[in-house]
């Protein structure tokens, strides 16, 4: 076990399985000399050079595409987009052609690409550069969508979406980068399967179930109930598409509450597909009505107090868990 | 920068290949009326575009395709896949939707490919196969394949940004890749001229530093040899280059469209006069390369094959509607994971949503 950024363990998964398959290249802009914008891909292109690590003019809906193209012929291309907002100009390459190409073409042909992107914000970024977008395409049929909440899950899932034969987006967030955590040393061949929640935290009052940064929010909020002697169960989904529902389901039904907290807008997201899912599923278990929480349904504004008032806070986290322990009576 | 739609292809093929084009062209000709006629039968649905008066453009470009290349080409494809030697059953019976088409139903008339003979793919969004097609090339270059990428696309796909995206890249990788124009005039009921700022396509490719030329599309050999030398040049040089085939299309966008209230009536007569298939045939016929009757028996054979297309297509069985999921991802691991996602519950709680897996 080795500690390390939540950056390094992304860095340590791409190096490694650029130098276990040939096939595995990297392509984005700022890649390669300039280390990545988040310098996720550091000493890289020094390493393997411009053929494995391709840096790209600021054409996304282009060199997704070529992605594409070229995991059609075999090859494994992680494609990086700068951060997640600027994959909308290429959202045709990625839900009109990356997710429909297996069944579309009658199953003759595979995509084993991988889409890394980072969104989330909190840094006064602005409008404009401060998404949480995954619910998008964790809507689209024939895309797998993760978001790693810790290095470990990062370094396995990565290297899983990198094996794996469909494609993948890949969603990182810009807090995290810098969160440190353990990772299995020395055994290259680690993965973390796509598509299983975890139980993060044990606790038999209440289950938050959260993805990617809120996780970390989670857990705060939970040490902080802890304190009024009520137990959160923190469920991370760590994967979108396919959705481990039943990891969830097992939690409702020893916890009895749900909230689901998610960085991205409430409306039409996680919590709502959630909601609706354990509302048939834990009907008699639940104690009370399924709450959820997400950014106020603004366009992120610039000035600190403001941002701070759109942002899906632990203080909104923790007021949302209060009253649905309070109006089941547990509070 | 050549500019050869004036030049004259003098005929340096021999009997084989003066055969081997025509009867090519009569196929997809054929092909076409026939589909169109079951179209209208009811027995091939949604869109549905036809090649009628392009045989030359797809023919032409795609004979000089080695074993090794990739073919890309937009939702007008069923010429491209007749001329890249799919079996003429297995498209029809993708257009009538069965089990035995070219991609299992999934696909229709847009959507044809035959991956055995690197044919990638008709693609419904106009320009979207261009990005794809320069990753293939990429691949390619990234293989060391001696190979090279044809890639079709109709003019209007020259003003959407994925059409500038892939040239760029293309040209800044120097990727082995052919980019053919094939301009119709028209895309749907909107003409070149009215949507682009400059009309002659081929001169775009300026703006990349990459060759670009413009050949008569309805003259095969013409065609033929630009993009023989075009691939020719991309697979030893790795450059790419811009080829604009002149065409036109004789009937309407799709089946669906008469194709007459945006176009004169003189306009569509002076191109049916021209027509890519009787004048090359009269060229053939007059060099000595084959006579009349040898046109005569392939017009029988081809009308035999379609027919039996038909025969084929009709009788064969539709997709199994327990087969609905099967496709949606390709890795092995799918079942597994995707089981729990299935509408409405955890997994377990309806047995009847998990039957799809097995
Ligand atoms: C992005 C996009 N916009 C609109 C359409 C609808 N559409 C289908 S074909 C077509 C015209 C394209 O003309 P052209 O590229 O010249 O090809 P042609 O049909 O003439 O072969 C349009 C507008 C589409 N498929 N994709």
């Amino acid at each position: 076990m080795a500690d390390v950024t939540y950056r390094e363990a992304l860095r340590r998964a791409l190096d490694e399985e650029l130098e276990r398959d040939e096939r595995v290249y990297l392509m984005g802009e700022e890649i390669g000399r300039f280390e990545g914008s988040y310098k996720v891909t550091a000493g890289l292109w020094q390493k393997y050079g411009p053929k494995r690590v391709r840096e790209t003019p600021i054409a996304e809906e282009g060199f997704v595409g070529a992605g594409i193209g070229s995991a059609m012929l075999g090859l494994r291309p992680v494609v990086e987009i700068m951060t997640v907002n600027f994959i909308l100009v290429a959202m045709d390459m990625v839900v009109n052609h990356a997710a429909k190409i297996h069944q579309m073409f009658g199953g003759k042909v595979r995509v084993p690409l991988v889409i890394r992107t980072p969104g989330g914000a909190g840094a006064q970024l602005t409008a404009q550069h401060s998404q949480s977008l995954e619910v998008w395409f964790a809507h689209t049929p024939g895309l797998k969508v993760v978001a790693p909440s810790n290095p470990r899950d990062a370094y396995g899932m990565l290297k899983a979406a990198i094996r794996d034969d469909d494609p993948v987006l890949f969603h990182e967030n810009l807090v995290l980068y810098n969160l440190t955590g353990e990772i299995p040393d020395g055994d290259e061949d680690f993965t973390v399967p796509l598509g299983r929640a975890a139980v993060v935290r044990e606790g038999s009052d209440l289950t938050i179930v959260a993805h990617s940064f809120t996780v970390r929010r989670a857990l705060t909020v939970a040490d902080r109930l802890s304190q009024s002697g009520v137990e959160v169960e923190v469920v991370d989904l760590r994967s979108l598409r396919p959705l481990d529902i039943e990891t969830v389901a097992e939690s409702v039904r020893r916890t009895n509450r749900l909230l689901i907290a998610e960085e991205g807008w409430s409306t039409y997201g996680v919590g709502a597909e959630i909601a609706a899912r354990i509302s048939r599923a834990c009907f008699d278990d639940l104690d009370a009505p399924v709450e959820r929480v997400g950014q106020a349904e603004v366009s992120m504004p610039y000035a600190k107090p403001l941002e701070l008032a759109a942002l899906t806070q632990e203080e909104k986290i923790e007021a949302a868990a209060r009253s649905l322990l309070r109006e089941s009576g547990v509070l | 920068m050549a500019r050869a739609e004036e030049r004259t292809t003098a005929l340096e093929i021999d009997p084989a290949d003066a055969r081997r084009l025509y009867r090519v062209m009569a196929l997809i000709r054929r092909f076409e009326e026939r589909t169109e006629e079951q179209y209208t039968r009811a027995r091939i649905g949604g869109y549905c575009h036809l090649a009628i008066g392009e045989e030359a453009a797809h023919a032409g470009a795609i004979d000089p395709l080695r074993e090794d290349d990739y073919l890309f080409a937009s939702y007008r494809d069923h010429g491209t896949a007749l001329a890249v030697g799919s079996p003429t059953a297995a498209v029809m019976a993708e257009l009538f939707g069965k089990s035995t088409g070219v991609a299992g139903g999934y696909g229709g008339s847009m959507h044809l490919l035959d991956v055995e003979r690197h044919f990638l793919g008709g693609w419904g969004i106009v320009g979207g196969q261009l990005p794809i097609a320069v990753g293939a090339a990429l691949a390619l270059d990234y293989t060391e394949a001696d190979a090279a990428v044809l890639c079709q696309f109709g003019e209007a796909a020259t003003n959407i940004g994925a059409f500038h995206e892939a040239l760029n890249l293309a040209a800044i990788w120097n990727l082995p890749i052919v980019f053919q124009c094939i301009n119709n005039l028209y895309g749907m009921g909107t003409s070149v001229t009215q949507a682009s700022g400059e009309p002659e396509q081929w001169k775009r490719a300026a703006a990349y530093g990459m060759h670009g030329e413009r050949v008569d599309g309805n003259d095969v050999l013409a065609v033929r040899e630009a993009s023989g030398r075009l691939l020719d040049q991309a697979r030893a040089e790795r450059r790419p280059a811009l080829l604009e085939t002149m065409t036109y299309r004789i009937r309407g966008h799709s089946v669906a469209d008469a194709g007459k209230v945006y176009r004169e009536r003189d306009e569509i007569e002076q191109w049916r006069s021209r027509d890519p298939i009787t004048s090359f045939a009269q060229r053939i016929v007059e060099a000595g390369l084959v006579d009349e009757s040898e046109l005569e028996e392939m017009r029988q054979e081809v009308e035999v094959e379609v027919a039996e297309a038909i025969k084929e297509a009709a009788a064969a069985p539709a997709p199994d509607p327990a087969q609905l999921y099967a496709h949606v991802y390709g890795d092995e691991a799918r079942g597994e994971q995707f089981a729990r996602m299935d509408a409405g519950a955890p997994f377990g709680e309806r047995e009847e949503t998990r039957s799809w897996r097995t």
